[in-house]
């Protein structure tokens, strides 16, 4: 896979171009706009670009007083700091009301590095699915985060949309389709099925590769929203495939995980498994070398899934 | 639009009218935040009924009207008996106030009632929701107004200040704080909990054009609101000195606070009479 820009970057500048086709959408910075890359619609839009300073409650609810006045209002900070700062802000002020405010959490996961724990959104898709009304992105890589802010721009609720740091490697390479609540099935299998999103897709389609050298057919499912979730994605994995591992870039707490198990287990209960943030605060780090020792690698993924397989009769 | 045109008669008997809601509403509920509703009756009076809200009543939605947002949520009962007066719903709806069903609900939601612009109720959030509005108005071309009612209080929250540095970033002239100073909170005197005095002061110093104004004197608080509208640059912000419980606070002797309980039916008949006299 080559390697593509970051999930930030690609968010930055499809909110520029989507800028353009909605002269309604205002953006609020929390003066991290050169780091979130909303520096992009800045450069393009200033008018309607608005940076409110270092105070992130202040962020949600300007943005939400510009929704209740017509607008279609985006706002960018780090994860950690707009979901946890401001979560009463979110819960109140936004998804209470419904109003259309979309927000965006960059440096998300462990991923951003050096920087260390202080830095890194690993709660942040449970806090967002824990606000009624809200749908939840986490795009895997630059062509599908282009999407998802065409996508999002269209709706007129409330969205939490996550990016990352680093450069990802590209999954779509070639045309395919993006649409919110429903899973990218990025290989077929039926063996198992590895359902991942935003960082740990690519991981997941090596893991399914080497599943594959040895003879067990992975099914990989890119489920990019992790609410509304593809319940019926789910259903066939369990049904088709007996098996499910689960691979998120977050605490395992209120994840991904968490919500595809409630989906099966609803459904059609099967044997899960699951890769993520165990329960912890990760370090400052190198990205590559936080991911082995968090144990969120391919790695880490093939010993779950054999781990499954080899359970079965 | 100025106080010297208006009816102050009829300014009396509205406010009177608004008071008597207040206090059978929250009895008829059994709860609710009484004597906070009652301190701010004549900011709100004033507002919707003495030419200082552009509104309409027919078209909550208008986008040139000018907003109010009520951020200090607990005095829902005052918001509910304003805009019934003014005639957003009937005003047969107040006694159903807090119950099952209805859409007054315990604290203001917008997306059950017309008028209502701000869901509220988790103290601090108001300012920012109107520096929102304000900008967003702005952008539009538009000359409308923007009024938030805050509890002194509430004040002590982080965010309205966060939001208070913002407005004068962006000059939001079009942006008018009243700030509803009785002197109470849940627990205590606000002197006792967290003393924020002095208020115009400190609203000053962060850039904003301050007045301040016996808030139950009607003529006084419409001429600090003529005032507040001619600044160009600032956003103003309005101290109203006010009494909680105003004016039958003297029947509920046990507690001059009495925050956030109604009064019994013996008081609340003597306070309906009382606002009678």
């Amino acid at each position: 896979m080559k390697t593509g820009k970051s999930t930030r970057e690609a968010f930055g500048l499809a909110l520029a171009k989507v800028g353009q086709e909605y002269a309604d959408i205002v953006v609020l910075d929390g003066d991290v706009h050169n780091s979130t890359r909303t520096e992009h619609f800045a450069k393009k839009f200033p008018q309607r670009f608005f940076n409110v300073g270092i105070a992130e409650s202040n962020l949600v609810g300007a943005a939400a007083g510009m929704a209740s006045s017509g607008k279609r209002a985006w706002l960018a900070s780090f994860a950690a700091f707009v979901m946890c700062n401001a979560y009463d802000q979110l819960r109140m002020s936004v998804a209470f009301p419904c109003l259309d405010v979309k927000v965006v959490g960059t440096h998300a996961g462990i991923s951003i590095g050096e920087d260390g724990p202080s830095q890194m959104g690993i709660e942040d898709v449970g806090l967002a699915c824990s606000l009624p009304n809200f749908t939840v992105v986490v795009p895997a890589d630059e062509p599908s985060m282009e999407q998802a802010v065409q996508a999002l721009a269209r709706t007129k609720t409330p969205a939490y949309l996550r990016a990352g740091r680093p450069n990802v490697p590209i999954i779509y390479e070639n045309g395919f389709t993006f649409k919110i609540g429903k899973a990218n099935q990025v290989r077929e299998g039926k063996d198992l099925t590895i359902v991942a999103n935003g960082l740990m897709v690519a991981p997941a389609l090596e893991a399914a590769d080497q599943l594959a050298s040895q003879g067990v057919q992975a099914r990989v499912l890119d489920m990019h929203t992790v609410k509304p979730l593809d319940d019926a994605a789910v259903l066939a994995a369990a049904r088709e495939t007996g098996r499910i591992v689960v691979a998120e870039e977050h605490l395992l707490h209120g994840g991904l995980g968490s919500a595809v198990a409630m989906s099966a287990a609803r459904q059609h209960p099967v044997p899960m498994r699951f890769v993520g943030v165990n329960d912890t605060f990760a370090e400052s780090g190198t990205p590559e070398g936080l991911l082995a020792k968090y144990g969120l690698t391919a790695a880490d993924i093939l010993r779950e899934a054999q781990e499954l397989v080899g359970k079965r009769k | 639009m100025s106080a010297d045109r208006i009816d102050l008669g009829a300014l009396l008997t509205t406010a009177r009218a608004i008071r008597k809601h207040i206090i059978t509403s929250t009895t008829t509920a059994g709860s609710g935040h009484p004597t906070s509703s009652l301190s701010a009756v004549e900011i709100l009076t004033a507002l919707y009924f003495g030419g200082i809200l552009r509104h309409d009543p027919k078209n909550p939605t208008w986008p040139q009207r000018d907003r109010f947002i009520l951020s200090k949520g607990h005095a829902a009962p005052v918001l509910y008996a304003t805009l019934a007066e003014a005639g957003y719903f009937p005003r047969d709806l107040l006694p159903t106030l807090r119950k099952l069903g209805s859409p007054l609900e315990g604290h203001p939601n917008m997306r059950r009632l017309p008028g209502v612009e701000a869901s509220t109720g988790s103290l601090g959030q108001g300012l920012s929701l109107g520096v929102g509005h304000a900008l967003a108005t702005r952008l539009d071309g538009y000359d409308s107004r923007v009024y938030v009612l805050l509890g002194d209080g509430e004040i002590e929250e982080g965010q309205v200040w966060e939001a208070a540095m913002s407005a004068h970033k962006y000059q939001l002239s079009n942006l008018v704080v009243i700030v509803d100073q009785n002197g109470y909170q849940q627990t205590g005197p606000t002197a006792e909990v967290l003393d924020m005095k002095p208020l115009a002061p400190k609203w000053e110093s962060f850039g904003w054009f301050a007045q301040e104004v016996d808030g139950h004197d009607m003529a006084k608080v419409l001429e600090t609101f003529d005032k507040a509208a001619q600044s160009k640059d600032r956003p103003s912000v309005i101290v109203a000195r006010t009494v909680k419980g105003y004016p039958i606070q003297h029947l509920l002797t046990s507690d001059p606070n009495h925050h956030g309980k109604p009064l019994t039916a013996d008081e609340a008949t003597r306070a309906l009479q009382e606002i009678e006299k």
